[in-house]
């Protein structure tokens, strides 16, 4: 199994390589894309502002390639964020994967949230063996409304999409590769299915 | 809902863990890979990774010590000390970490807070405050509280937060070492005048204690080395008693 995380300068990749490693895989970090599109599964990381990221994946033809894969893809944090089609971070329009806007938490919460937050509403084979109400580990201060694609709602202020489904992508807010047991457990669910 | 985080603090040097440490039985305590594993397979929400070294020789010893941590944990987990540089903060998150803690190097130059936060985001900023309560007011002091400043803690705080800060490690160190509970009162002033997280440190020493700043205050984690060190509290005894408490916690 060839899985690819996509290196865009963002975010923290090196965590992500060595969970997978955790479990037994190698995952490739890069931005060849040759090799992103011939991988078994495709990992979207990130972590870091949404409008320095676009034009990171622009300058690498990454915005072009990323929609158009066809093997599951895996967005996380930010890289989830990138895939719907407009972010109030610095006003950047994104990959237009999901129909949906990235909003900024109201004032009157922390922002950004740090910690471990429960999940909800469950509707995803991602989450084989997870139940409602378990921890997973978020940091940030944008959010994903509860949209049609919707599997997993977490609550701040408001409920929000914890994680979402289209077709061969996916994304989740919170970080598996920080998530301790049930993390693990969501990875070896996207690798396995 | 979003859990209440409770926070081990290793100090390293020489890429071992130091002060006493008492789980000698168990694993290697000195060794801060396998104590981190042992924290994170036993309820830690997070750890903080206090370098304590000085040589620019141990600081790259201190990354690839980064790396390994990030290799063997699971949990996310914060960096300090001696950070001065983009390139430090670059190299440390390369390395795995998801936070990096900055203290003295930030109040003598505050403009580093805002290029931290346009560079890698306000998400892995943490500003570490240690105060100290003189005449009626908290002061901040630097060179691990070793220098005083004119400086008071809330309009620091306050600063902090506009440059870009996404979270405040406070160290009252009128309570740190005391083992007679946090500076509640401080902490949750401080939780008005701010809307970033708090991780309150310095006073922990049983149970309560950490029941007590969570009530008290709108405080987002607590953190302690000694008493997790030292195994006088444990990990999982606290979090069910919080959690007993009505306080949300991960179990």
């Amino acid at each position: 199994m060839r899985i690819a995380i996509i290196d865009y300068g963002a975010g923290n990749t090196q965590s992500v390589k060595y969970a997978l490693k955790r479990l037994g895989c190698k995952g490739i970090l890069t931005s060849d894309k040759e090799i992103i599109s011939s991988s078994d599964k495709v990992i979207f990381p990130g972590v870091g502002q949404a409008s320095s990221a676009m034009k990171k994946l622009k300058s690498e033809g990454l915005d072009l390639l990323i929609p158009d894969l066809k093997q599951p893809v895996l967005g996380i944090c930010l890289g989830m964020q990138l895939m719907c089609d407009f972010s109030e971070e610095g006003n950047t329009d994104c990959l237009k994967i999901f129909n949906s806007k990235v909003n900024k938490f109201d004032n009157s919460l922390k922002v950004p949230q740090i910690g471990w937050n429960t999940i909800f509403d469950l509707k995803s084979s991602l989450f084989d063996s997870i139940n409602d109400n378990e921890y997973m580990y978020l940091v940030h201060s944008y959010f994903v409304p509860v949209i049609p694609e919707t599997i997993a709602t977490s609550s701040y202020g408001i409920t929000y999409s914890t994680a979402i489904k289209k077709n061969n992508f996916t994304g989740v807010q919170f970080h598996p590769e920080k998530s301790g047991g049930n993390g693990e457990v969501l990875l070896k669910n996207f690798i396995t299915n | 809902m979003l859990a209440k985080r409770i926070i081990p603090c290793l100090d390293i040097k020489d890429s071992r863990t130091v002060k006493g440490v008492n789980f000698v039985d168990v694993i290697d305590a000195g060794d801060p890979v396998e104590l981190s594993k042992y924290y994170s397979e036993n309820g830690a929400d997070e750890l903080v990774f206090l370098d304590i070294t000085a040589t620019k020789e141990d600081r790259r010893t201190f990354a690839k010590l980064v790396d390994q941590i990030s290799e063997n944990i699971n949990i996310p987990f914060t960096v300090g000390g001696g950070i001065k540089s983009l390139k430090d903060v670059e190299i440390l998150l390369k390395s795995g970490a998801d936070k990096v803690s900055i203290n003295s190097y930030a109040v003598k130059n505050p403009d580093f807070i805002n290029e931290l936060a346009s560079n890698f985001g306000s998400q892995c900023i943490v500003i570490a405050i240690d105060a100290k309560f003189i005449n009626n007011d908290w002061y901040v002091y630097l060179v691990g509280g070793r220098i005083k400043t004119d400086i008071k803690l809330f309009d620091w705080a306050i600063e902090v937060e506009n440059r870009g800060a996404g979270e405040i490690l406070f160290t009252s160190m009128d309570h740190d070492g005391t083992k007679n509970g946090f500076a509640c009162k401080a902490l949750e002033k401080l939780s008005q005048k701010v809307n970033i997280p708090i991780i309150a440190s310095g006073g922990a020493g049983k149970i309560e204690h950490f029941n007590e700043v969570f009530k008290s205050g709108n405080i987002d984690a607590a953190l302690a080395a000694s008493v997790f060190h030292f195994n006088e509290i444990g990990l999982r005894e606290l979090k069910i008693e919080l959690n007993n408490n009505n306080i949300p916690i991960r179990l």
